[in-house]
Parts: structure tokens; sequence; C-alpha cells
């Protein structure tokens, strides 16, 4: 059963992709990281090319981080939805599967957080 | 009433009797399933509404002149409170952000219940439930309104409190507790009052109680003291009522077990959920700790819990699922959602500050297994960061969960360094949860889930003022530069630190507070 109610009864979908004005939401997660104390979430336009992620979106929230200097995209290991995802700079998120609130996860080598500590 | 010399007293059972199940009768203009419509749409099956047992047998002319008493010794208190500037007892300033806490988060469940429990209270088919259901909406609502009473008095002086119940329907955190009372009202009676009569009231509420309560007191807030005092009584009523409520449904038919089992199943996790707010409040906020939420949870909850659903097994209850789950993480939740509010300092209506060394020996103390390993490095981090002028601020919005609304900061049960992502679909769209409890309500009532506001998701959908931090905080009425950011650097801060510079020149005496009861 869907929901107990009283009558048949259907809910509004909230975050349908269209009440997003041409974005759809996708979620990055910096694994090893925890210092960010949770994924981030980003509404992006479906067209937008994933280089945009690797040299925008990235840097900037999490350049911070006392790691991020020594990250090196090209080697980082990816998924998206749990599959291992191999993304292209050049393709959109769309070309590249990334649906409306796909969580992208990325591990980048050698680096364990702030003295290893996952932080 | 006007009462008839003549006519002969009536015993309090009687008296009873009269007041509440004798004003009940069985209708015969309308049927009763149209006077009384919603208490069947969820399956539960009542046989006999009069092998309802009540626990306190309180009529309202009784009830009226004990709480008459109770508001009388609690005024008296606060107003003495406020007469002798009870605020300078405090250990600390930054107590008062636990107050604040509590004010937007909790204060406004209280009138929520108060409102709840008067739709039931008419809408239960049993006299003697509403009239148990009554008692408690004019209980829920006196406590809304004592604690703003007491509470207001703290707003002449420190930020975040001044417009609490606006920030409770707006602000991105204060989302955690009010989704969670919305769902429990826009479920069915039966329901309701299993989630807070039961799950909250009787199997939780210690969780909840402890911390602030005892916080207040060691901590020099008798204003809150005396309120947690004054509502204890009540309290004690409510959960009687929720042990009873639960009884009454296993008692009358077999099939309601199951229906009750999963609610249990829910609520327990729904409740433990929110409690992460206190979690937190008792590990950090607190300048004169009480206990850590880890004790505080083998005590009220695995060793408390455990004798009573030992008790209900016999009614075919089984512990609620995924409270292994919640076993595995206590070593951990409060330093996740403290992490959050480091991180969002600037859009919280509370101040978050850096753990200082005595502090973080204590926690290393309480949590042996994992402070050290991964907490105290994150905020050694945090610290030379803001030593070397650049604080950490996480400046990007976070995921949330779809059922407890909270940032996706919970780690996998058996990892916690590694972030819980769990996934659900339906009708095409997919739905993230921070758990396999939350997933688990999701999956059993997705056409519920589907409508959950999530403050992050509404923000990009341009509901929420702009699409600037600042707008958006501005929409939620929060004072910035006053109700956000550290504590060191605010305008509390430099308060406090002048009034206790003041104190120690004068050595003012301040007469001791008598408590209420």
């Amino acid at each position: 059963m869907p929901v107990v109610a009283i009558k048949d009864y259907k809910g509004e979908v909230k975050d349908k992709v269209e009440n997003f004005h041409g974005n759809q939401l996708v979620y990055l997660h910096w694994e090893d990281h925890l210092s960010f104390c949770a994924p981030l979430a980003f509404p992006l336009p479906p067209e937008m090319p994933f280089g945009a992620i690797l040299g925008e979106i990235l840097p900037t929230y999490y350049g911070m981080h006392p790691d991020w200097e020594n990250v090196d995209l090209a080697e980082a290991r990816w998924t998206l939805d749990d599959e291992d995802f191999q993304p292209d700079p050049e393709k959109s998120l769309k070309d590249l599967g990334v649906g409306h609130k796909s969580v992208l996860r990325f591990w980048t080598p050698g680096l364990k957080g702030y003295r290893g500590s996952q932080s | 009433m006007a009462a008839n010399g003549k006519a002969k007293r009536l015993g309090m059972k009687q008296r009873y009797q009269m007041l509440t199940r004798h004003l009940d009768w069985e209708t015969s203009y309308q049927p009763m399933d149209k006077v009384f419509p919603y208490d069947k749409f969820e399956g539960i099956k009542i046989k006999d509404w009069d092998g309802w047992e009540d626990p306190f047998r309180l009529t309202m002319d009784t009830y009226w002149k004990f709480q008459a008493e109770k508001e009388r010794k609690l005024y008296a208190v606060i107003d003495s409170f406020a007469q002798n500037n009870g605020q300078l007892g405090l250990t600390d300033a930054r107590y008062m952000n636990a107050a604040k806490l509590f004010l937007q988060g909790v204060t406004p469940l209280e009138y929520a219940a108060h409102r709840h429990f008067a739709h039931i209270g008419r809408h239960l088919r049993g006299g003697g439930a509403r009239v148990a259901a009554q008692m408690q909406s004019i209980d829920e609502l006196r406590h809304a309104q004592t604690q703003v009473h007491t509470l207001s008095h703290y707003n002449r002086y420190f930020d975040g409190f001044h417009d609490f119940h606006h920030m409770h329907d707006r602000v991105w955190y204060l989302s955690v507790p009010k989704s969670f009372f919305d769902d429990a009202v826009t479920a069915g009676p039966f329901e309701f009052i299993t989630s807070i009569s039961f799950s909250f009231e009787y199997v939780l509420t210690n969780l909840l109680f402890v911390p602030f309560m005892s916080g207040a007191a060691y901590n020099g807030d008798l204003a809150t003291v005396t309120f947690g005092f004054s509502a204890q009584s009540d309290e004690s009523r409510h959960m009687t009522l929720g042990l009873e409520v639960v009884k009454f449904l296993l008692e009358q038919h077999e099939d309601n077990v199951p229906i009750v089992q999963g609610w249990l199943d829910k609520w327990f996790w729904r409740g433990y959920r929110l409690l992460g707010l206190v979690a937190m409040l008792q590990d950090y906020m607190l300048p004169k700790k009480v206990m850590s939420w880890k004790e505080a949870w083998e005590v009220y909850y695995e060793e408390q819990g455990s004798a009573l659903f030992e008790d209900l097994s016999r009614y075919g209850l089984r512990p609620p699922l995924h409270q292994e789950d919640a076993i595995k993480e206590k070593d951990r939740i409060s330093h996740e959602v403290w992490g959050t509010f480091y991180n969002y300092t600037h859009a919280a209506a509370f101040h978050t500050w850096d753990v200082d060394d005595e502090h973080l020996d204590w926690l290393s103390e309480k949590y042996p297994d994992t402070f050290d390993k991964y907490y105290r490095p994150r905020y050694m981090m945090w610290r030379e960061m803001a030593e070397q002028g650049k604080r950490f601020y996480n400046n990007a919005l976070p995921q949330l969960c779809n059922v407890c609304q909270i940032p996706m900061v919970f780690t996998e049960p058996d990892d916690p360094g590694v972030i819980c992502f769990r996934r659900s679909e339906y009708n095409g769209d997919t739905y993230h949860t921070c758990s396999a409890g939350c997933k688990h309500i999701f999956d059993n009532e997705p056409e519920k889930y589907v409508q959950s506001w999530l403050p992050v998701h509404q923000i990009y959908q341009g509901n929420c003022g702009g699409a600037s931090v600042e707008d958006v905080l501005k929409w939620y009425h929060m004072n910035l530069g006053a109700d956000n950011m550290d504590y060191h650097g605010s305008p509390e801060e430099k308060m406090w630190s002048e009034w206790m510079a003041g104190r120690h020149a004068e050595q003012v005496e301040y007469p001791p507070v008598k408590a209420a009861e």
C-alpha cells in the first residue's frame, strides 16, 4: 500500500525535475573527507559538460580542504548511482547518464583526509 | 455548576464515571461511523471501547484544580528569576544555545501536539479515550505557553529567540522536528497516538527530558528547570496513557498486532533520528556536562527499553526494527550532528564554537572507540584553519534524507568513515535516505514522502526568499551577524564578558531561586 489514507490519495511530487527551472539535482560526494559533513546538492543544467564539475564546482566547494592541492582528478575513481563510472569532461551530464537526483561519489587515491583521518 | 447541598457526594470512581463515560452516548440520528469517520481506515479493530483502562481517572474539574496550582508555583518562580536577573547565574552564555534549540525546535511541537490531541479528543469513539486526549491537549498547550513565557526572559538579552515559530516553519534544520510532527498528525488517530504517546513519550522521552532538564539544572538555568518540573507530572500521565493505548490496541484484536508493530518500527526510528539534535546538545552544548549521549542511550534505551519490550512480548510485540543500527551509531551521531552545524554555522540561528581541549578530552574519555580516530582530527583541522584566518565553512547546500530531512551525515552502520547512502525508486523518480530505517519508512508509504518539503530542494526551486544565502536567511527572519555564526566574536559573547567583568568587580550576590516542587 503506497499510503494509508481514508480515501484514494495521490501525493504531490514536490521534487519533480520540472520544478527546478531547467536544472536537475545532482549530488556530489568526496569520499574520505568527512570534514564536509554530507554530500553536496547542486541544481545543474543537463547539458552542462562534465568538465564544469571537474574544473569549477569541485574546486569551488572542496578547494579549501588542505588535501585539495594534492588532488589529481585524472586519477580519481568515480561511481554514478553506485555503478563504476568513467567521466568524460567533454560530454554533457545527460549524455553520461547523470540524471535528476543522481549521486556521484569520487575517491582520490592516496588522499584519506586530514592526517589520514577520513576528515 | 451549582452544588445542591442535599445531594450525596459521589466517590472518586463514580464521579469519574459520571463525568467521562456517562457523557458519552451511542448516536441515533446519525450512524456512529459518520460521527467518528477516522477511526477505521487504519485497519485497527476495537471490539469494546469500555476495555479502555483509564490510567488516572482524572475528571476535568480536578484536572483544572491541579493545573492551576502548578501554574501558580511556576509563575512565582519565573517572576522571581526575572527580578533577580537569573540569567547572570548561568554557567556560560554558550549554554543559551541549548535553550534556543529547545524553543525553536521543541516548543512548536508542543503546540502542534495540543492541536492534534484536540482533534483525536473529538474523534476517538470511546468516551474515556476522548477525555484523556482532551486533557493532554490542554497540557500540551500549557507546555507551549509556559515554555514561551519562561524563555521570553532570555529573549531580552540573547539572540535567536525572537521569532522561533516563524523559524520553525522555514529554517532548514527545524524541518527535522517539524516534518516529524507533520508526519504524525497526517496519520490516522491510532498511528498518531502510538507515535507520540507511546514511541516518543514513553519509549524515548527520558532521552529528551534528561539532557534538557538536567542540563538546565547543571548550568544554572533555573527557569527551564522550573517549567520542566511543572511539566513532569503531566508527562508521567502522558507516558502512562501511551503505554495504556498500546496495550489496549494489542488486547482488542490480534489483527492489530502487526499494525502496531509497524508503527513502532517506524516511530522508533523517526524519534531516534530526531534525537540526533539532542545528542549533539548533550555532548557539545552544555558547558557543564550531565552525561554523554552514549551513556544516556545505554541507560534509557538499551536497559529500560529492553525491559519494556520484554514486558510487551506477551502481547506479540518485538523490539523495533533497526534498533541494532541505532546501537551501533551511539558512538558517533552527536559528533556527526555537531559537525554539521559547524559546517553551516552561518545558516543556523544558534552559535557553534571551537571545542576546547578540556572538552575534547572529555569526549575522548566518553567515546574511546571513535573520538580520537575520527572526530578529534576533524576538530584539529578546523581549529588550525580558523587560526590561519580560514575558518572552515561548507559553502554548498547538503543533500538531505527524504524522510528524516537531516543532511546525509550519518555513516554506514559498520563504518564511521563512509556516508550511508540508501535509495528507492518510485514512479520513475529517485528518493534518497540516510539509513535502512528511513528507507524502510519511505518504502512503506512512498506516496506520503514524495511530498516532503525538503529545505535544500525548496531553495533551489526558488521558494525560499531568493537565490543567495543572505536572501534565504532573511526569509528565515534571522538577524545576520547576531543569531548565526560562531559564539566567538558574537554580540552575545561580548555582552556576557561585560556582565561577568562587572559581576566580579562588584561581587554582587544573587539570592537563590526556589524550585517549584
